[in-house]
């Protein structure tokens, strides 16, 4: 009572002046975050309407983006580059994130022994360098030095194997499934998280109405997770179509064999950097960057106003 | 009063202090330290123990760093930074077009005039000098040849000649095969451009005639999907049948493991290999150029003008960096460099006596073989989509079976086609 007559007091107290400390408490960070992140993302943006004309920069509309777009070369190189991005998406949305909430599940059993050594060997991979996966991996699937054909042979199944990396029709699927060897760890941990929120009174309430085992997991935990799921879904969409250094790593620039595992980062490195002989082509590259961040833009805003609205959120 | 003269007199002191300091390091600041960017990893040795020390014996006062970065981010960094002026001094050159660009955009200086210039022919200067041929601009270093490096015992053991024409040659794979001790030929096409670099361009000038075809090609007169430049693509295609398991996801390294250690018998090579192969394999090697068509037909060697070296036009050493050029230029300097990296030949006019045997056997070669440079690298790969990147994936394409020679060089022409209008 006595702290609300003090408040009470300094309502009638002079108006406090300019609150300059908050100012100052922000200012470190909307500096750094300015400088490094929104100004190249302006500039980005803004090279993607100039290109070079007669040798001198200058503005030239969407004219790059009629190119990228209307130019039979470039528009093939670019929806390669988007439906296998969608592929690489695909892929993880179906096999890395429900592998993600089976893992999660299985650890969150409160018989489960050996627990934190299974989270910490799942979760591993995800804070190696993508070099060392993609080195690694390399080697594991090499068909001269890999241990791949070796132990394929030990269960006969060694008419199985092929050179994966090296085939067209399989070299995206293989470089999918070691990023999400690679990244399983990351849903993996979310949802533990989430599902470890859950409190027992909820799931005594369900025991109580008879509700175990397997239709408890879709009935109750699964729905109380969901808007974990949510942000891991689009934490992979916005991973995904950044992707570059795994494909890069594992099947170089040129994201072989033919432009099989070429996505969007990389045929963005080709353009910008340029490659070999080719040389880089900034305005080109800007372009495709700002293309990859209106499809980024697009994903994300369609979640957070199509989706995220409506899942019920649980209160505890 | 007593307090200002304090100050005073401590000031004196301090400036004193300081103007000893300062000549004491003006000595020092008279070195001026030259750096060398490059991608050649690979020659960091040779460059720290050889002939910077012999360059900084003759010139007392330079200093010079040798900095390499990765190969295949060369270009990019190297790009970066001129544009953002923190490149080294001297530059060294990839040929033709990409050193050409550099020239353009005055981030290199024309070396027409300097001195050790006239040491090199034309030829060994057209990788870096316009295309009017008004100006040079990087000094020429090394050229690489293509050929094939065989295991020596195998082919004893399995009584096989020198493969001369392309008949000897596949038979002599057969007979590989056929035996089953070695994979017939190490060669992969994870890494894509070993299919375009030491197969394609490796056996095509026998088939396009060299310069003959080159300069055609670029002149206009002939196209890609002419026979002298499907030709290649069809013998490629039947290498696939001889190479090792699995070779789409066999990268380079690989390639060159499976033949040092003994796994393969023929390894289509670029001279480059020589000094790795030298101290890793235990075993005699040979080489042999292209074969040819038919016996009795010239043979054409890729004889590619690889290393230059250029000098920064934003240098603050322009003089000292010249005399580093003139050195690099001099016969001196082309035999440290030729015998410590055997397998680089120098451009240099004056011959250089070769100590290695498989460096001297690639050599040799330049006697009795019309030599050419690379069909993709002058002029050609200029525009969107790049002839050689693309010649990389249809080279790999292909050997996969994935496209039929045909269809590959129909893809290359039209690629070249929607940019390339040849000078009438």
């Amino acid at each position: 009572m006595s702290s609300a007559t003090f408040s009470e007091d300094g309502m009638t107290a002079p108006r406090r002046g300019t609150r300059w400390h908050i100012l100052v408490f922000l200012a470190p960070a909307f500096i750094v975050y300015s400088a490094v992140m929104i100004l190249p993302l302006i500039e980005t943006l803004r090279l993607s309407l100039y290109n070079t004309v007669d040798g001198q920069p200058a503005f030239v509309g969407l004219a790059n983006f009629q190119v990228l777009f209307g130019n039979e070369r470039w528009a093939a190189d670019f929806w390669r580059a988007l439906k296998n991005n969608f592929v690489f998406f695909a892929i993880h949305m179906l096999i890395q994130n429900p592998l993600g909430i089976a893992l999660a599940a299985m650890l969150s059993i409160p018989k489960l022994r050996l627990a934190t050594f299974y989270r910490t060997a799942i979760f591993l991979p995800t804070i190696l360098s993508f070099v060392i996966v993609g080195f690694i991996w390399k080697l594991i699937l090499s068909p001269i030095w890999g241990i791949t054909p070796f132990f394929m042979d030990l269960v006969g199944l060694k008419w199985m194997f092929g050179p994966w990396l090296g085939k067209p029709g399989s070299a995206l699927i293989t470089v999918s499934l070691i990023s999400v060897w690679q990244n399983v760890g990351i849903p993996m941990m979310l949802i533990y998280a989430a599902l470890l929120n859950i409190p027992d009174e909820v799931i005594e309430a369900a025991e109580c109405d008879g509700i175990t085992g397997w239709s408890q997991f879709w009935k109750i935990k699964l729905p109380l997770v969901l808007p974990a799921i949510g942000m891991v879904s689009i934490l992979t969409f916005v991973g995904n179509f950044n992707a570059f250094d795994l494909i890069y790593t594992v099947q170089g620039a040129l994201a072989g064999p033919d432009g099989s595992t070429d996505i969007l980062g990389t045929l963005l490195y080709r353009t910008f950097f340029g490659f070999q002989l080719q040389l880089g082509d900034r305005s080109m590259g800007a372009t495709i960057a700002t293309v990859m961040f209106l499809i980024i833009l697009a994903g994300v805003s369609l979640y957070l106003f199509g989706i995220q609205r409506r899942v019920r959120r649980y209160q505890f | 009063m007593t307090r200002t003269t304090l100050i005073c007199s401590t000031l004196k002191g301090l400036l004193l202090a300081s103007s000893i300091l300062g000549s004491a390091g003006l000595a020092h600041a008279e070195d001026v330290t030259l750096t060398i960017e490059s991608w050649r990893n690979d020659d960091l040795a040779i460059w720290q123990e050889k002939l910077i020390p012999a360059f900084e014996a003759k010139n007392p006062g330079i200093k010079v760093v040798f900095a390499p970065t990765a190969p295949t981010e060369y270009n990019a960094a190297l790009n970066a930074k001129l544009d953002a002026g923190s490149a080294g001094d001297l530059v060294t050159c990839r040929p033709f077009d990409a050193s050409l660009e550099l020239y353009n955009k005055k981030h290199l200086a024309d070396l027409s005039g300097l001195a050790g210039m006239e040491n090199f022919s034309p030829v060994a200067r057209a990788a870096w000098t316009t295309d009017d041929g008004a100006a040079t601009f990087c000094v020429p270093m090394a050229s690489v040849i293509h050929g094939f490096i065989y295991n020596m015992e195998a082919f004893e053991k399995l009584g096989i000649a020198i493969p001369a024409t392309e008949a000897d040659f596949f038979a002599a794979l057969d007979k590989i095969k056929a035996d089953g001790t070695y994979i017939p030929l190490a060669m992969g096409t994870k890494d894509l451009w070993e299919a375009a670099t030491m197969g394609y361009q490796n056996i095509g000038p026998t088939y396009w005639k060299g310069e003959e075809g080159r300069a055609a090609l670029i002149k206009g007169e002939q196209k890609l999907t002419d026979a002298g430049w499907v030709e290649p693509y069809k013998v490629l295609a039947k290498w696939k049948d001889y190479l090792g398991d699995g070779f789409e996801a066999q990268t380079y390294p690989d390639s060159q493991n499976l033949f040092t250690l003994g796994r393969a018998a023929i390894y289509p090579a670029g001279s480059w290999e020589i000094g790795l192969f030298n101290t890793q394999a235990e075993f005699k090697m040979g080489a042999f150029p292209p074969p040819v068509k038919t016996a009795g037909d010239s043979c054409y060697i890729s004889d590619h003008n690889d290393i230059g070296v250029g000098l920064n036009a934003k240098s603050a050493h322009p003089e000292e960096a010249k005399a580093l050029l003139s050195w690099i230029a001099s016969p001196e300097f082309a035999d440290i460099y030729a015998n410590s990296l055997p397998g680089f030949f120098s451009l240099n006019s004056t011959p250089v006596k070769m100590a290695d045997p498989l460096a001297q056997e690639f050599v040799s070669w330049r006697e009795k073989c019309k030599p050419t440079i690379r069909s993709t690298y002058q002029i050609l790969s200029r525009g969107t989509p790049n002839l050689e990147n693309e010649t990389w994936v249809e080279s790999a394409n292909v050997i996969n079976g994935t496209d039929t020679p045909d269809v590959a060089a129909e893809k290359l022409q039209k690629g070249l086609d929607s940019w390339y209008k040849p000078a009438k």
